[in-house]
């Protein structure tokens, strides 16, 4: 029993790895950018839900409402300028330019803020509340609600991307962006659109990591970063659904890890991350569904 | 002569393009060397000449995608030299660009939807294209990757329809493609240029240029080497001006140095 609890608590922390990762493998979909600093920018997110609550007092589960919003913004405003400025030399220079981008955040965030974690409480006793399945197996309201959540940024991104004109843009520039630009499409307008987008669902995943553990400056690279990064490695990079496969197989592979010896949830994660790299390149989730 | 919409040399009235002096490298080679002309309206204004010739790069140049070092570009009275390529295709400077180049992952129709999206007004809209092309209808949620070159063609030629453009550069249109369907894709090209299109092409078929064309102009690598209506030029001048042999056909300006440069055993080599 102990195990097939695990496995549940797996699947449910990876819809939190998928929330992580579906930003990245987006801008990596539409505009080839490796964004080092998406960690870093959940955690943005995260510290921004905390002053719109010290100030405002709305209720945590509501402050994406302000959140989502300013970090949308932030993201077009980075993508036309720096992220842009970087894509114009060359695709390298924005691995580059985005580390820079992670080291200020990293840096103005320990000055400004400091050092110490913080969490989101929720303050709300149903969602910290749980239920039981049999004797063994205590499922927190909260982890379902993240996993919904997931569920529903994905569902929401791939309508987007299917349905709405601008989500067509999105999917013509990144097949060919002379071939949009010959259709009168400004396609650093529609990186703009892709980098908002990306950057809500960073901000996304930084309250509810935030809900559902602690974070610090540093919590961008030294876990959201790397977790996105295996998911998205897993599943199939620029795959949307594949962010999910991979967010719940490092999940379980993390839980079933530390059912086996405490200390070993990380190592297992990595583990099953390098044997999907070695075994199937390509991810779990083969060829681009989306994006 | 089929399909000549001006008869004669239609010099009266302003020309809708005009592009002077165009110099455009591609790093150190020189792919367009001096080159001029004037496009009025409804021409089909024609390019030929071998590959390398400088065609495409040319077509590519006044559709923005390169860089000009030196000349101008003026459409419609506007200089457009120094304009990104959506604000002219949004000015109605419209291409098919060579090789089709549709978006894989997008159905027929999507294809379409976003030739539109930054549409000119005007009588082209998606559903004139399917009826130009009525086998599009039944297809149109089928992404592109699967169609034959020739449909490719044709949705890539309805994609820029759609966007009801003013002039229209179509770039190779023939190449990969069976003659029977250049032959159809042609046979089409009198309605299409009915609804009051000017069209800039690019063809290699030297025979089909001088079917469709009311105007050609005959590049050499990168120089003009002759231009005039159908009527005007010989075969014999095509083909000296198509190969760069020795004799220059009078018509061209600056194509008296360009022709003392060239040893006329390597560019016949070149085709």
């Amino acid at each position: 029993m102990d195990w097939v609890n695990a496995v549940i608590q797996g699947v449910l922390v990876g819809g939190l790895y998928a929330l992580f990762a579906c930003g990245l493998s987006l801008m990596f979909g539409v505009m080839k950018v490796v964004n080092l600093a998406h960690g870093d920018l959940a955690v943005i997110g995260g510290y921004l839900a905390v002053g719109v609550i010290a100030v405002t007092h709305v209720p945590v589960l509501l402050s994406f409402l302000v959140v989502v919003p300013l970090m949308a913004i932030l993201g077009y405003v980075l993508q036309r300028t720096v992220i842009q400025a970087a894509l114009n030399r060359s695709v390298l220079t924005t691995l580059i330019v985005t580390f820079g981008l992670s080291v200020v955040i990293e840096n103005g965030l320990l000055q400004f803020v400091n050092a110490n974690s913080h969490s989101l409480g929720t303050g709300n006793a149903i969602i910290t509340d749980s239920f039981q399945i049999g004797s063994q197996i205590q499922i927190a309201y909260l982890d379902l609600l993240i996993f919904a959540v997931a569920v529903v940024v994905l569902l929401g991104l791939q309508y987007f991307l299917s349905r709405a004109k601008y989500g067509r843009l999105i999917r013509a520039v990144a097949d060919d962006r002379e071939a949009a630009q010959l259709s009168g499409v400004d396609y650093r307008h529609v990186f703009g659109i892709a980098a908002a987008l990306a950057f809500s669902t960073a901000a996304l995943a930084g309250i509810a990591y935030g809900m559902y553990s602690q974070f610090a400056p540093t919590t961008g690279t030294d876990t959201i970063l790397l977790f996105a990064f295996a998911a998205v490695v897993i599943g199939g990079l620029g795959s949307l659904w594949g962010t999910l496969v991979g967010g719940v197989v490092l999940g379980v592979a993390q839980l079933v890890g530390s059912q086996i010896n405490s200390s070993d949830g990380l190592l297992a994660g990595y583990i099953v991350f390098l044997a999907v790299l070695v075994v199937r390149p390509q991810g779990l989730v083969a060829r681009r569904a989306q994006s | 002569m089929t399909g000549q919409p001006a008869s004669g040399t239609p010099q009266n009235g302003s020309a809708l393009l005009e592009v002077s002096d165009l110099v455009v490298y591609h790093g150190q080679l020189k792919a367009i060397d001096q080159v001029s002309f004037r496009v009025f309206p409804g021409e089909v204004y024609a390019f030929i000449g071998a590959n390398g010739a400088g065609k495409s790069t040319l077509l590519r140049t006044i559709a923005g995608l390169h860089r000009p070092s030196t000349g101008s570009i003026r459409f419609d009275g506007r200089d457009v030299t120094r304009l990104r390529p959506e604000r002219r295709a949004t000015a109605g400077l419209g291409m098919v660009p060579e090789g089709r180049r549709l978006f894989p992952s997008l159905t027929l129709e999507e294809n379409l939807l976003v030739g539109a999206s930054y549409a000119r007004r005007g009588e082209w809209g998606i559903e004139r294209v399917y009826e130009l092309f009525p086998w599009m209808r039944e297809r149109r949620n089928q992404r592109t990757e699967q169609m034959s070159g020739g449909e490719q063609q044709s949705v890539a030629i309805g994609r820029a329809l759609v966007a009801n453009p003013r002039v229209l550069l179509l770039d190779e249109l023939s190449l990969g493609l069976a003659p029977v369907v250049v032959q159809r894709i042609y046979a089409m090209l009198p309605e299409i240029l009915a609804t009051g299109l000017t069209a800039v092409i690019v063809e290699q078929d030297v025979s089909q240029a001088l079917r469709v064309a009311s105007h050609i102009h005959c590049l050499l690598e990168g120089r003009t080497t002759l231009q005039g209506t159908p009527a005007q030029v010989t075969a014999a001048q095509v083909e000296a001006a198509y190969f760069g042999l020795a004799q220059t056909p009078p018509g061209a300006g600056p194509a008296e140095q360009g022709s003392a440069q060239h040893g006329p055993a390597q560019d016949g080599s070149a085709t």
